[in-house]
């Protein structure tokens, strides 16, 4: 099997951001902009629809995240297999993902914005978003205080490094892509068919 | 750790004694446009950062170099000392700019939508607690918050970060991750709002 990623990764076609460092900036300026204002027009930076999604009435937020990622990933994957983007993994550590998951999903309840909603909420006037913005800022820290401690035990269990559904199976990375997006467009269906908003 | 969770576990239901109600978040206002047209642009602006900034769309780091900026302006050594601010020093980087602009971003699309709404209360809150529980609020706020970020970065990423970069990239970390985002999120919701 051809994998372009290793390809990308130990080749000299490692490609460089197309834009230079301060362009980059510009870019991020340009990619906030974008991402706040489709945030906003998709109902999530209201209070209501976030926590309506917590509550199980209001499936907006899934629908968003799910289109999001059936998009994103057809484009991903072609374009990592023709060598023109580096994928950007993170370490899957279960036993971190799991509790910092779950640690994560009761903050969320209790703030009812995420830290990407939550900076939208604020530029949609819903000031009530700094409460937790502030929180946010202090649980950082508190984190960090911790992070020698965390990251020498605990973070790292299970650790099983930078892997992909696909290579977990040892299937081709595009095909199941493909497949799995073809799965989420299904769920995507059964949401639209089954579910009020 | 066990004494935040300690603390939750006796908030939560005691905030749910104080409440109004059963609440229905479907009689609130919902989104201007169809979320799949939302979703679908939000994954075509990560084909755009990949590409063009080599970057992936995050949002949690953000506070973490904020909280990083400030504890410099108070105690240097001590911040820098810090093995996450070590690895990841606090400067004004990509998810700086990008968190920023998705406030000026929000804000355009509020205004230009007529959604703009400038109150400390949403409607909905006040349905389950009443029009004096601000302080409530801030304080509940202001605690998930800091839950909220410990998940993230002990997690690795938020909803942004996991939730859509990460699955997107078909990272299983990331779909562990979010599974557990809405399942915790889903546990204390349900007793908060519904019981």
């Amino acid at each position: 099997m051809i994998d372009p990623g290793s390809a990308v990764k130990k080749g000299s076609a490692k490609p460089e951001a197309a834009v230079a460092p301060p362009a980059k900036i510009f870019f991020a300026l340009v990619a906030g902009l974008i991402f706040g204002f489709l945030l906003q027009k998709g109902g999530a930076a209201k209070f209501n629809i976030l926590i309506g999604q917590l509550l199980l009435q209001d499936w907006t937020v899934a629908k968003i995240m799910l289109s999001a990622i059936v998009v994103g990933m057809l484009g991903i994957y072609p374009l990592h297999r023709a060598a023109k983007v580096n994928l950007h993994l993170k370490p899957t550590r279960p036993f971190a993902n799991i509790v910092g998951g779950l640690v994560f999903g009761a903050g969320f309840a209790l703030i009812g914005y995420c830290p990407g909603t939550a900076a939208a909420a604020l530029g949609q006037g819903n000031w009530d978003a700094l409460f937790g913005m502030t929180g946010l800022v202090v649980g950082s820290y508190i984190y960090a205080e911790m992070s020698g401690w965390l990251k020498g035990g605990a973070q790292k269990w299970g650790d099983l490094g930078k892997i992909t559904l696909p290579d977990a199976i040892k299937v081709p990375r595009l095909p199941f892509a493909i497949g799995f997006a073809l799965f989420l467009a299904g769920c995507l269906f059964a949401l639209e068919k089954f579910t009020v908003r | 750790m066990r004494r935040l969770f300690v603390y939750l576990l006796v908030l939560t239901p005691s905030l749910a004694m104080a409440a109004e109600p059963r609440v229905n978040a479907l009689n609130f206002p919902g989104p201007a446009w169809s979320p799949y047209l939302v979703g679908a642009g939000i994954g075509v602006l990560s084909w755009l950062t990949f590409y063009f900034a080599d970057k992936a769309i995050g949002a949690s780091s953000f506070y973490a170099t904020v909280a990083g900026a400030l504890g410099r302006l108070f105690a240097r050594r001590h911040t820098d000392s810090l093995d996450y601010y070590k690895e990841n020093p606090p400067k004004v980087g990509w998810e700086t700019v990008l968190v920023l602009a998705t406030i000026a971003g929000a804000f355009i699309a509020a205004v230009t939508g007529g959604e703009f709404t400038g109150r400390w209360l949403p409607p909905f809150w006040v349905a389950r607690f009443g029009p004096d529980s601000l302080a409530l609020h801030g304080v509940v706020g202001f605690l998930g918050g800091i839950l909220m970020a410990f998940g993230a970065r002990f997690a690795g990423g938020c909803t942004s970060g996991h939730g859509i970069s990460g699955a997107l990239q078909l990272n299983v970390g990331s779909w562990i991750s979010v599974v557990c985002f809405f399942i915790g999120g889903i546990a204390v919701a349900i007793p908060l709002y519904l019981l």
